[in-house]
């Protein structure tokens, strides 16, 4: 149903990083209409050439999110009555990543960071043996539960102060999946996970300031999960004192 | 830019300053009770390993853990970085090690 009368006024950040410029246009609000709708109208009826990403409109694929009134979102979920105020949207890239084009950034270093805290499966058996049984019930399991409903969308990411104000640091999502990996006793390589997640760019760079726990679209936390790896880190790290 | 080792001694110096601090504070309470002058409060500390000690160890453990934590704010409020960095981490620690002991001197040496 179509409010016919009412018009959003939507501000959208355009060009690359080195031009950036906001844009406004005016679309119709409609009773139900997400943010990602709003940038699909903008695309399909005025403007073809604005640049954005988006894939499975359900909120299961990470791909669609941005920058509404200053906070990130995945915007297929985002409902406009929920964030737009006075009607006035302001849609922009999501922040620490380096824009590629309009509302495109490009995701390269957010991933490079996971392969870099090394969030990757070591695994402990070929493909020939049996696999090992994890009971449902198993506290590391558990634990493990809490972070892996994650979907890469990069929110926790533009959430976090920390990486716009440190560069090299992991980051919660890249965080939060090493977590998961060393609470999974299919997981080989406990001791390459720890080392990865201690570096100059490590979960001990967290301030615990919570934003990607606030904002994160699944309602996960990883800032329980970086420290979750601060405790690992440090005991074994005393540990490793103590048999030396 | 902070890694395990720097994260441990920031850690572990805020460790041993959380009972110095709370000594401290005892103690200043305790003494100003009956109005102690200069000369009695230096006649007390000077020559006592006890208070070179007690006021040592804080000297160190402050100078560490406020070194680490204004790396941090350089860091990431200036962007400073590589050597400039590590050169101002090691500055703020002599500088407040040398400014702290002396005064530990002057109060505690015979």
């Amino acid at each position: 149903m179509t409010r016919s009368s009412e018009m959003l006024h939507v501000t959208v950040q355009r060009g690359t990083a080195q031009d950036p410029r906001k844009q406004r246009f005016d679309v119709p609000a409609r009773e139900n209409q997400t943010v990602l709708d709003v940038v699909s109208w903008i695309q399909q009826e005025v403007d073809p050439t604005l640049s954005y990403r988006f894939a499975c409109r359900v909120g299961m694929c990470g791909s669609c999110a941005m920058m509404v009134n200053g906070v990130p979102r995945w915007t297929c979920r985002t409902h406009v009555s929920r964030v737009a105020e006075s009607g006035q949207l302001d849609i922009a890239p999501l922040r620490n990543l380096p824009v590629i084009k309009d509302l495109a950034t490009d995701m390269d270093p957010f991933f490079d960071k996971w392969v870099a805290a090394e969030g990757r499966h070591h695994p402990t058996r070929g493909r020939l043996e049996e696999f090992d049984p994890i009971k449902p019930d198993d506290p590391n399991r558990v634990e493990a539960n809490l972070g892996i409903e994650c979907i890469n969308c990069g929110i926790c990411y533009a959430a976090c102060d920390t990486v716009a104000g440190n560069p090299d640091y992991l980051g919660p999502a890249a965080l939060q999946r090493a977590w998961t990996l060393l609470n999974d006793s299919r997981d080989a390589d406990r001791s390459g996970i720890l080392a990865a997640v201690s570096g100059k760019g490590g979960c001990h760079n967290c301030h615990s300031m919570g934003s990607c726990a606030q904002y994160c679209p699944n309602g996960l936390n990883p800032m329980r999960a970086i420290a979750g790896l601060k405790r690992e880190t440090v005991k074994a790290a005393l540990r490793w004192k103590r048999d030396a | 830019m902070l890694d395990l080792r720097l994260y441990m001694a920031q850690r572990l110096s805020a460790l041993v300053m959380g009972p110095l601090v709370l000594g401290h504070i005892a103690v200043m309470i305790y003494a100003i009770q009956g109005g102690l002058s200069t000369a009695e409060i230096l006649g007390r500390t000077q020559g006592s390993l006890l208070w070179f000690l007690f006021y040592g160890t804080f000297v160190v453990a402050v100078s560490v853990h406020a070194a680490i934590g204004l790396r941090v704010i350089a860091h990431e409020w200036l962007r400073l970085r590589g050597v400039a960095l590590v050169a101002l981490t090691w500055g703020i620690f002599g500088a407040l090690l040398a400014l702290g002991l002396s005064a530990v001197f002057a109060v505690t040496l015979p």
